[in-house]
C-alpha cells in the first residue's frame, strides 16, 4: 500500500486519466447498455416470457445455437490441425499462411457474407460441384455453419498456437524414452496439455458465432422458422418498432454470451493462479 | 528416439495437406472470389462501379466515421492504459472487465442499445424530437455505434504493453524534473508506439468494416447514411453483383493492408524480443 501511494505521488495524471476513462466508459458503454435492463424491467415477466418462447423465436434460438455449435466443432478439429502445423512444421510460405489466419478478423463481415454466398450458391465455384453431389449449402442451415466456421477459425487457432509453441518438448522426450510411440505421446501427453486452451478457443468461437450477423444474412436465405438466425429476428422486430420484443430476444442472447465468456474468464484466471503457484 | 518426437513423414504430409486445403477453401477462395467477381466485366466496369455517386458518398461517410471514431478511442486507450498500468487502485479488475464489455455484445445488440436510447420510441426520443435532433437513422448514430463496437481495441492492446514496461523510466524522468505531458510524449509514447499503431489499425479496420451495428442505426438512406458495407449490401440485394463486389473489393483490400501491417509489427516485436534475449544470454 505504501508503494502504491508513493508511486501515485511520483507519476502525475492519475486523476485526469482515470476520470476520463470512467466518464468515457459510462457515456459510450454503460449508459447505453443499461437501457437494455431498463426496457426489460419495464416489460413484466409475462410478456417477456411470451416473447422469448414464441415458436418463431425458439426456432431461431435452436438454429443459432446448433449452427454455432457445429461451426465451433468444425473449427475445433481443423483449427487444431492448422495450429499444430503452424507451430510445429516448417514449410515455405508458412509466414503468409500464418498471417492469413487472421483474415476473418480483418475482413468486414458483409464482404465475407457475399463472397461465401457467391461461392456456395448453386452456380458458384463450390456450390456447383456440391450440388452435383446432392448437397445444398447456400440458403440452408449448412450455409450458416459455413459462414460461422469462417468467422470462428482464428479464435481456435490463435488460442492453441502459442500453447503448442510453449509445450515442453522434454515431456515428449520423456514419454518417447519410456517407450511411448508418437501416437501414444500425442493422445496421452500432448492432447491433455492442449485441452484447456482448445476448450477456450472452442468457447470463444461459439460465443462469437451466437451473435454473428453480417456474414450469415446473405447465405442463410432468412426463412422464418427454418433459416432465420436470432440476430436477424432482432432487426426484424426493431424495424417493426417492437422495441420490447427485440429487447427480450436480445437479453436472452446477451445472457448466454456473458455466461459463456464469464466461464472462460474464470477458467483462465484459475489456470493462471495455479500456474503462478506451481 | 528422433522418430518418436515427430510424426512419421506420411502423417506430417497429411496434416499439412489437411490444414492447407481447409484454409484454401475457407479463407483463400472467398478472398479470390471478391476480386474475381469485381473484375468480372473488366477493369472499366470496375472503375465505373467505384465512380458512381452513391458509392462515393458511402466511401466519404465511412472515412469520416473512422476519422472521428479512431482518434476518440485512441485518446481513451491512452488514458485508460496510463491509469491502469501506472497506478494501483481498487476495482482495477472490474474496470478491465468493463472495458472489454463491447467485445461480448453482438453487433446487432450494439446498434440496438442506441436505438433504445435515441430512437423515436427510445428513452430520449421525445426530447430529441422536440429539439429536432436526429441521432438514429443519421450520422451521429452511425458514429456512436461504431465507437461502441471498436471501444476496447486500443486500450486492450496498450494496457499489457505498458504494464510490461513498468514505471522505472517515467519515474526517472520525473525525478529529473520532467512534467507529466513531457514524460508522456518523450518517454512513454516512444516506448509503446508499435502497440499504439497495432491497436489503431485494428480499430480502423473494424470501424470501416462494421456492418451489423451500423445497419441497425443507419436507416439505409442511399447516398446519405450508407457506409461502404451497407452500400455493398444494397447493391448485392439489387442483384448488381459486379458493382457489389467492386465496392466490397475496397474493404477486402483494406483487410489485406491491415493484415500486412499487423504481421510486420508482430515480426518486428518478435525479432526485438529474440535480440534482447541474445543480449541477456551474452551478459
Amino acid at each position: 500500500m505504501t508503494s502504491a501511494t508513493s508511486r501515485r505521488r511520483v507519476l502525475p495524471g492519475f486523476g485526469l486519466t482515470l476520470g476520463f476513462t470512467l466518464l468515457y466508459l459510462s457515456l459510450i458503454v454503460l449508459v447505453p447498455l443499461s437501457t437494455l435492463a431498463l426496457r426489460t424491467a419495464s416489460m413484466g415477466w409475462g410478456s417477456f416470457w411470451a416473447t422469448v418462447t414464441s415458436p418463431r423465436v425458439l426456432a431461431s434460438y435452436r438454429l443459432t445455437f446448433a449452427a454455432s455449435l457445429g461451426a465451433a466443432a468444425l473449427n475445433g478439429v481443423f483449427g487444431l490441425v492448422v495450429a499444430w502445423v503452424l507451430a510445429r512444421h516448417r514449410f515455405p510460405g508458412r509466414k503468409i499462411v500464418d498471417a492469413l489466419v487472421d483474415l476473418p478478423f480483418a475482413l468486414p463481415t458483409a464482404v465475407a457474407g457475399i463472397a461465401l454466398t457467391s461461392l456456395y450458391s448453386p452456380n458458384g465455384w463450390l456450390g456447383r460441384p456440391l450440388e452435383a453431389l446432392g448437397l445444398k449449402v447456400a440458403f440452408t442451415p449448412l450455409g450458416i455453419v459455413v459462414a460461422l466456421t469462417f468467422i470462428g477459425l482464428p479464435f481456435v487457432v490463435r488460442t492453441l498456437q502459442p500453447v503448442i509453441e510453449d509445450l515442453d518438448v522434454e515431456v515428449e522426450e520423456a514419454a518417447a524414452s519410456l517407450g511411448a510411440g508418437r501416437r501414444q505421446t500425442f493422445a496421452h501427453v500432448i492432447l491433455p496439455a492442449l485441452f484447456p486452451a482448445w476448450l477456450t478457443g472452442f468457447a470463444l468461437a461459439f460465443a462469437r458465432a451466437l451473435g454473428e450477423y453480417g456474414s450469415v444474412v446473405f447465405i442463410a436465405g432468412n426463412m422464418p422458422m427454418r433459416t432465420e438466425i436470432t440476430s436477424l429476428l432482432i432487426i426484424t422486430k426493431l424495424e417493426q418498432y417492437d422495441y420490447a420484443g427485440a429487447t427480450a430476444i436480445a437479453v436472452v442472447m446477451l445472457v448466454a454470451s456473458f455466461l459463456l465468456l464469464g466461464a472462460i474468464n474464470r477458467r483462465q484466471s484459475w489456470a493462471s493462479r495455479r500456474g503462478a503457484t506451481a | 528416439m528422433r522418430r518418436a518426437l515427430t510424426e512419421p513423414p506420411l502423417v506430417r504430409g497429411a496434416l499439412l495437406a489437411v490444414a492447407l486445403v481447409f484454409l484454401a477453401i475457407f479463407l483463400v477462395m472467398p478472398l479470390v472470389a471478391v476480386f474475381a467477381q469485381a473484375l468480372e466485366k473488366g477493369f472499366g466496369a470496375y472503375l465505373t462501379a467505384l465512380r458512381e455517386p452513391d458509392a462515393w458518398a458511402a466511401i466519404r461517410l465511412t472515412l469520416l466515421t473512422a476519422a472521428i471514431t479512431v482518434p476518440l478511442n485512441l485518446v481513451f486507450g491512452l488514458a485508460a492504459s496510463w491509469a491502469i498500468a501506472k497506478f494501483e487502485f481498487p476495482g482495477k479488475g472490474t474496470l478491465l472487465t468493463l472495458i472489454d464489455l463491447p467485445f461480448a455484445v453482438s453487433p446487432v445488440i450494439s446498434g440496438m442499445i442506441f436505438v433504445l436510447l435515441f430512437g423515436r420510441q427510445g428513452l430520449l426520443g421525445p426530447f430529441l424530437g422536440a429539439h429536432d435532433v436526429k441521432v438514429i437513422f443519421a450520422f451521429p448514430g452511425i458514429v456512436l455505434a461504431t465507437v461502441f463496437v471498436t471501444f476496447p481495441f486500443v486500450a486492450r492492446e496498450l494496457i499489457p504493453v505498458m504494464q510490461a514496461l513498468g514505471n522505472e523510466e517515467e519515474e526517472a524522468a520525473r525525478v529529473l524534473g520532467a512534467g507529466g505531458w513531457q514524460i508522456f510524449f518523450r518517454v512513454t509514447l516512444p516506448n509503446v508506439k508499435w502497440g499504439v499503431l497495432y491497436g489503431v489499425i485494428l480499430c480502423n479496420a473494424r470501424a470501416m468494416g462494421e456492418f451489423g451495428a451500423v445497419s441497425v442505426v443507419s436507416g439505409h438512406i442511399r447516398g446519405l447514411t450508407n457506409t461502404i458495407p451497407l452500400h455493398v449490401e444494397i447493391l448485392y440485394n439489387e442483384y448488381n453483383f459486379q458493382a457489389a463486389f467492386a465496392v466490397a473489393s475496397l474493404l477486402a483490400f483494406l483487410a489485406l493492408v491491415t493484415l500486412v501491417v499487423k504481421s510486420l509489427i508482430e515480426w518486428r516485436a518478435r525479432s526485438v524480443a529474440s535480440r534482447e534475449e541474445h543480449v541477456r544470454e551474452a551478459a
